[in-house]
């Protein structure tokens, strides 16, 4: 016997976030009935259009979600933007509870002279593009040059550069957009510079990441010894074990001869002080300090291609109080507002909760500890007449002509997945929203 | 290269390592918790989630910690899936001091 939901909350935002808050939801002891509210017509956020087409092991982590989307009370609402089509205060009248699951859309900027020339570009951008986000899927990247810089260093700046030197064949049966992989098979990029402030010991590379750079086939890695003091590769005392690993493999990365017709280089000690050239980038400048010495002198390095990997932020939500300083929706503890003055019934997790940091299952936890806050709050929440969350929904299918539900989206999943079969690849994916809709349609979903 | 539990675990579970796994492959008897290699999808997330550093990367596991590839495939077969943190088992302060951490 099905009983009829007391509570309705909406989550925005499909991906890990706002799947495991769905999974919180509907296992906890209260009967709730959960939508999740996604921009696309495709969920999974950035485990699709942010982990790198070649880490294909970790895109199994869909199996869950979807293994969450059967869950009994769960709905997809795919192809609406809150704070766009929906207001925010509209999704509140209609629901118990909404929380905001919306990542970190955009990239950082340094506000550094030159950020603005053609040729300098966000990680996120490049990210976005070569996983065929329909946002990023214009862009132009120009490899024509020999030499490409990545600034920052963390795994994101990492993925930049392994998608940067790993040969055609090496990305060809990855879920890469196959825009991205025609004008990357072009590349006359040898060498990508991988530039951060603090030496080895002060990275934030994992060194599972970090490790696969020794195993490229086209592409050795290697360290610019000139930007280092000497014994450079010793932790530091007490230094975390992960830590310990990834300096261990820049020391042996140091030693290796550049054989291969590609390198990767790491280069330390160096801030970013702005880009040089006329009508596009052909020189990054940097101020290399020696530790603890008081030397200083600026590096330029000659490049037309920079990507600045420095972190991402929210991209606010019309209504929705915003902390600029950390660039995410303003929460206490995944409450909506400032301690003492939270927004009723409104919460937040994930990326736009804590900004970007941790692997995918942080989310779980922090998806769990937002869940545990709203089940306190639930029983004083005001209640929305018992209709309006159906009325919402509903209204929306009637207005998109067609439900972009969950049985769209496999439509859309078997589609891309029968693209990329003929090609040798997991998924051949679809890059603009129509053709998500055209597929989606593909199995007669229409209202 | 699925990631193992190793013998630092035992007498402790204070069970980090589950609240951060995306995919819920840990698996728990009264002593420890073992990582089912199958849905292990190598994220590396629950490495540092651990405060005694028992899970390692299988292929940085030395010659004789080998063996913890196999007793945590075939444990995590005959043991339940553990999807919450759990209260540490009496004694895991002492363990954790005893290890140096
Ligand atoms: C380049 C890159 C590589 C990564 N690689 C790894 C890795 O190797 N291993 C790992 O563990 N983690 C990796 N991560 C991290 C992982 O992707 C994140 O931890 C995770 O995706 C964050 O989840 P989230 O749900 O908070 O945000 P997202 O995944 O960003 O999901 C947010 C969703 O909200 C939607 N949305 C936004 N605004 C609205 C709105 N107004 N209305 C409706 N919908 C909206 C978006 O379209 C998106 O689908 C990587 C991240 C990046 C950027
Ligand atoms: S956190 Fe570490 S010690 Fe605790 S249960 Fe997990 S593996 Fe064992
Ligand atoms: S590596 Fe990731 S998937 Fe594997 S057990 Fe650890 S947290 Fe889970």
């Amino acid at each position: 016997m099905t009983t009829v939901p007391r509570y309705h909350v909406a989550i925005v935002g499909a991906g890990p976030s706002g799947f495991y808050a769905a999974e919180a939801l509907l296992r906890s002891d209260k009967n709730i009935a959960v939508d999740l509210f996604e921009r696309l017509p495709v969920p999974y956020g950035l485990v699709r259009f942010g982990v790198a087409p070649d880490h294909a092991k970790l895109k199994q982590v869909t199996a869950v979600f979807e293994r969450i989307a059967q869950m009994p009370g769960f709905r997809f609402v795919g192809g609406v933007e809150i704070g766009v089509d929906i207001g925010i205060d509209d999704l509140r009248r209609s629901y118990h509870a909404v929380i905001l699951a919306t990542g970190a859309a955009l990239g950082r900027e340094m506000g550094l002279t030159g950020e603005n020339l053609p040729g300098t570009h966000q990680a996120s951008d490049f990210v976005g593009w070569y996983n065929g986000h329909p946002d990023y899927r214009d862009l132009t990247f120009d490899f024509g040059g020999e030499r490409a810089v990545v600034i920052g260093h963390g795994n994101v700046a990492l993925d930049v550069a392994r998608i940067l030197v790993k040969t055609p064949d090496e990305l060809r049966h990855t879920d890469i957009a196959g825009h991205a992989l025609e004008a990357l098979a072009e590349s006359r990029i040898r060498e990508v510079h991988l530039v951060g402030r603090g030496g080895p010991d002060g990275t934030r590379f994992s060194a599972k990441e970090l490790q696969e750079f020794g195993t490229l086939g086209n592409c050795d890695p290697g360290v610019e010894m000139g930007d280092l003091a000497i014994d450079p590769f010793v932790p530091p005392q007490g230094v975390d074990p992960e830590r310990k690993i990834a300096i261990g493999l820049l020391d042996a990365f140091s030693r290796r001869a550049w054989e291969k017709s590609r390198r990767c280089l790491f280069r330390f000690h160096l801030a970013p002080v702005g880009f040089e050239g006329h009508e596009r980038v052909n020189r990054a400048v940097f101020r290399w300090s020696a530790q603890g010495e008081g030397l200083e002198q600026d590096v330029g390095i000659d490049t037309n291609l920079v990507f600045l990997s420095v972190g991402r932020r929210s991209a606010p939500v019309a209504d929705v109080p915003y902390d600029a300083g950390r660039g995410v929706h303003a929460n206490a503890g995944g409450r909506i507002g400032v301690e003492g003055e939270e927004v009723p019934g409104l919460y937040v997790c994930g990326w736009s909760k804590r900004g970007p940091q941790g692997t995918i299952g942080t989310n779980r936890a922090c998806a769990l500890d937002t869940v545990e806050k709203l089940l306190a709050d639930l029983g004083s929440l005001p209640s929305p007449p018992s209709t309006a969350a159906d009325s919402v929904v509903s209204s929306i299918w009637q207005r998109q002509g067609l439900r972009l539900d969950f049985e769209a989206w496999r439509a859309i999943d078997l589609a891309e997945v029968a693209r990329g079969r003929v090609l040798g690849k997991p998924r051949e994916k679809f890059v603009s929203v129509e053709a998500m809709i055209a597929a989606a349609k593909g199995k007669d979903i229409a209202c | 290269m699925p990631y193992v539990v190793t013998d630092h675990c035992t007498g402790c579970r204070y069970t980090e390592c589950v609240t951060v796994c995306p995919v819920e492959c840990f698996h728990i008897d009264d002593d420890m918790t073992y990582i089912d290699p199958d849905n292990c999808i190598d994220c590396g997330g629950c490495v540092p989630a651990c405060p005694v550093g028992a899970i390692q990367p299988s292929y940085l596991l030395s010659p004789d910690q080998q063996k913890w590839i196999e007793i945590n495939r075939r444990r995590s077969a005959e043991t339940p899936v553990v999807t919450m943190r759990l209260t540490p088992l009496a004694g895991a302060d002492e363990r954790k001091r005893a290890l140096g951490l």
